[in-house]
């Protein structure tokens, strides 16, 4: 067994979402000196608010209509976004090495034919015999092509048909959680020579009745109008929810240097674990987590991307756990995600690594996203950015990205 | 540095040392085995809900629970925790509530259902309110806070790691039918890494509803031989027509041979190889030439470290479809030459059905349980072979033979293609 641990690098993005679709366009918003400017749905969800994935050119990424039409909204932002990836790695066409390479996808379902549900519905308030009704118009209204279109492992089947990538292929389901395991686990396989290249992300759409209806089940959604994260703290807080698509190639460094491709950061560490959530519960986990992390981290200046959902308690829970970084001797400046982005769920975890790792082969990191006062300036070269990801249900999540030792993406 | 044991690669030697399983045969090692031996059937007429109108009116379906209402992620959660707690006894791993390792669960990507969608639509009237518009309203305004634990995509992971203690976060994975074998491949991958002793791999299927045979009706991969639901499932024949849906679940406590070792643990089998390779062909079939299987079988040889000869006996993917039991012959007959000829092979799914994301632990399980008892499970209602697929697929009578390895196959949906070795102690 491979004893010496392989350094893990990010050598594809690709990357869309409510603020647009590439690396430049994010970074672009994100460090022009103001407060960014989210992008807010006000209607298609209403009351409620969410973050509307822009447009992008689904042919670009998925030129053949009959892919095309395989697949709904979720499915195509997946592909699409695992494309970019792909090309951004420089190994999009490259057939041996998509062979090689494995694909874990943290995945919800996709869509359901909303119309047809509502038909239905109607149908069976109206019947004699609702049993034999709901069957007869399953029978009628389902289109045979929509299941595998919400078929939670047919983005990943989507992935090996269109872009051509076949080694192993598992789909990691768990709202947040999931985009937190997938990305540990192609890590924990990489540093132990289970793997050498990996495809690793999620996405997820917003703009969808039947997913407001399962987040809202809880009573978490935010009700309010648009306001930062850290600013929802009273009553029971509530998440707004955004779409995006974020994919990563993950790569041995020896694997990387071999075929001469260069880093955007290195994966340093992620750890995860779950609780009850009790009260005091996540926070006691996060701490642990911590523990496992810290010592990877020079005292002074932490750059930070939090994931928080907004849900309450947990929102008050992890910002004081973020805060209480500073009697570790860290000076945490904090970037709340969601206030800009949405809870983007499967998609949440993976997007802050893409975040973080555009910072670090950047040599600079975001200004803050609101002026709650919980954000703080951070200027100079983030040489390490943490990620704090805590499902809105359960499981909390630490991650540790920094810069390996070699130029970097963008670098001379 | 202690004596470890290391297989073939250097890496530690992951064995399988608690076993439970939950089928439509019935509950516990004991009354599967006892009903698989003697070519019993678990398929039965749906009761759960009226099937007017439907093409498919039959499945292995779990209803001698009575539970009451039935509800989907509860019903699967049941079974989990019926198949975990039998494994984990047999293997007395840990103390109660607290299993050492992590725990990964092979889930269906489960939704609200008819029934939950149509009593939060009736939960209230709301004015000038209709569709989701309604049904999102009602929620808002009443108390589904049952519904928000239950209807999460890691909602069952969740609550069987509060239930059985197990370590750090669980992870729910899907992998259409290949889900349970992927299961059993991440814990072996985690042993192997050395990140964990043990690991706790679930899979399990009770999610049989409407709106899932309706959609499986639309691809034409059920059986619609309803007339004789014991008759419906038979793979291999020349008159098999599709698969038949069922419910179960299975549970398999992997460790390290060293840990089992040292805890005195007795060991049902090892885990010999994993392999696996992704189809690029078509969402729900498979590259005609099979490449992407033969590669699979091929990878979990070679990860074996061992030759097809070493293959005494295989569990068949076996679903009953035209399309997947052609297949199976042609990748094996590729992947294993001639040694196929003298290897017999069965499907489990000609009595249990199709558990679907359960199916793969199912059919590890069994696989093990074969090793042990020198017994081979038939493939029932086999009354003509296709005379297409020339193996010996063990046609409805079991065959008394000794096993010492087992490959068992799981394909599904999506171009998912996971192959499973297993083999006695070593000496």
């Amino acid at each position: 067994m491979n004893t010496n641990k392989s350094e893990v690098w990010v050598t594809g993005i690709g990357l869309v979402s409510s603020l647009g679709e590439g690396l430049e366009t994010h970074w672009a918003q994100l460090t022009s000196g103001k407060i960014p400017v989210p992008s807010v749905d006000t209607e298609d969800q209403a009351p409620y608010l969410v973050h509307p994935i822009v447009d992008f050119d689904i042919t670009a990424q998925i030129p053949k209509r009959s892919d095309q039409r395989q697949m709904g909204a979720w499915q195509h932002l997946g592909a699409y976004a695992a494309g970019l990836a792909l090309d951004d790695a420089g190994i999009a066409h490259n057939a041996d090495l998509l062979a090689a390479t494995n694909l874990i996808v943290a995945a919800g379902g996709g869509e359901r034919d909303l119309e047809a549900d509502e038909a239905i519905i109607e149908l069976l308030g109206k019947s004699d015999n609702p049993g034999a009704q709901l069957n007869a118009s399953l029978m009628t209204e389902l289109r045979p092509t929509l299941f595998l279109a919400q078929l939670s492992n047919l983005m990943a089947g989507n992935i090996s048909i269109v872009h051509g990538v076949t080694d192993s292929s598992r789909t990691f389901m768990g709202e947040e959680m999931a985009g937190v395991s997938a990305i540990e686990t192609a890590v924990a396989q990489i540093q132990h020579g289970q793997g050498e290249i990996f495809l690793v992300g999620g996405a997820y759409i917003a703009e969808r009745a039947d997913m407001t209806m399962l987040m809202e089940f809880g009573h978490t959604l935010w009700q309010g109008d648009y306001g930062p994260v850290w600013s929802r703290a009273d009553g029971n807080g509530g998440m707004i929810m955004g779409s995006a698509g974020a994919f990563l190639v993950l790569e041995s460094r020896e694997h990387a240097q071999a075929r001469g491709a260069r880093p955007y950061a290195r994966i340093n560490k992620i750890v995860s674990d779950r609780c009850n959530r009790q009260a005091g519960a996540a926070r006691k986990v996060a701490d642990g987590l911590l523990e496992r992390v810290a010592d990877q981290i020079p005292k002074g200046p932490l750059a930070v991307l939090s994931g928080c959902s907004g849900v309450q308690p947990q929102l008050s829970e992890e910002h004081d756990f973020l805060s209480d970084l500073s009697d570790r001797g860290f000076s945490p400046a904090i970037r709340g995600v969601t206030t800009i982005m949405g809870n983007t769920l499967e998609a949440q975890f993976p997007v802050n690594v893409v975040l973080a790792s555009l910072a670090i082969s950047k040599g600079a990191f975001f200004d803050p996203f609101d002026n709650s006062g919980v954000e703080q300036e951070y200027s100079g070269n983030p040489a390490r950015v943490l990620i704090s990801s805590w499902g809105h249900w359960r499981g909390e999540g630490l991650a540790l990205i920094d810069t390996p030792d070699v130029p970097l993406r963008g670098e001379n | 540095m202690a004596q470890t044991a290391k297989d073939h690669m250097g890496r530690p030697i992951v064995v399988v040392t608690g076993i439970g399983i939950v089928t439509s045969l019935g509950e516990g090692k004991e009354d599967n085995w006892r009903n698989l031996i003697s070519g019993a059937s678990g398929v039965r007429k749906i009761t759960r809900f009226p099937t007017d109108e439907l093409r498919t009116k039959i499945a292995g379906i779990i209803d001698w629970q009575g539970e009451g209402q039935y509800c989907a992620p509860v019903h699967s959660l049941t079974l989990a925790r019926k198949s975990a707690a039998e494994a984990i006894a047999q293997s007395a791993i840990g103390a109660r509530g607290s299993f050492p390792g992590p725990l990964f669960v092979a889930v269906s990507p489960a939704e609200t259902n008819w029934d939950q969608r149509m009593e939060i639509y009736n939960s209230a009237a709301p004015a000038n309110c209709s569709g989701y518009d309604r049904l999102v309203k009602n929620v808002a305004a009443g108390d589904f806070a049952l519904y928000y634990s239950l209807f999460q995509f890691g909602s069952i992971a969740e609550h069987l790691a509060e239930q059985f203690g197990t370590r750090g976060q669980p992870i729910s994975l899907t992998t259409a039918c290949a889900s349970g074998a992927t299961s059993v491949q991440l814990g072996v991958e985690a042993i192997r890494r050395g990140d964990a002793d043990t690991a706790l791999c679930v899979g399990t299927d009770g999610e049989i509803c409407e709106e899932m045979v309706v959609r499986f009706n639309l691809l034409s991969a059920l059986s619609t031989h309803n007339e004789d639901p014991q008759g419906a499932s038979k793979p291999f024949s020349r008159a098999r027509d599709g698969f038949v849906m069922a419910e179960g679940s299975a549970t398999l406590v992997l460790e390290s041979y060293d840990a089992a070792k040292a805890r005195g643990a007795k060991i049902l089998g090892v885990v010999r190889g994993t392999g696996e390779r992704a189809d690029t062909f078509h969402r729900t079939r498979s590259k005609p030439d099979g490449s992407a299987i033969i590669d699979t079988i091929k990878r979990s040889l070679a990860d074996a470290g061992m030759p097809p000869e070493e293959i005494d006996y295989i569990n068949a993917h076996g679903t009953s479809t035209p399309e997947n039991d052609k297949m199976e012959y042609l990748a094996l007959s590729e992947a294993l030459g001639s040694h196929l000829d003298s290897t017999p092979i069965s499907s489990n799914k000609s009595m249990i059905g199709h558990t679907l994301s359960a199916a793969g632990t199912i059919e590890a399980a069994i696989s093990l349980l074969t090793l042990h008892a020198g017994v081979i499970p038939p493939t029932i209602n086999c009354h003509e072979q296709d005379p297409n697929i020339l193996m010996d697929v063990v046609p409805n009578v079991k065959r008394e033979q000794a096993v010492n390895t087992v490959m068992s196959n799981s394909f599904g949906f999506g171009g998912q293609n996971v192959c499973l070795i297993f083999s006695g102690e070593p000496g």
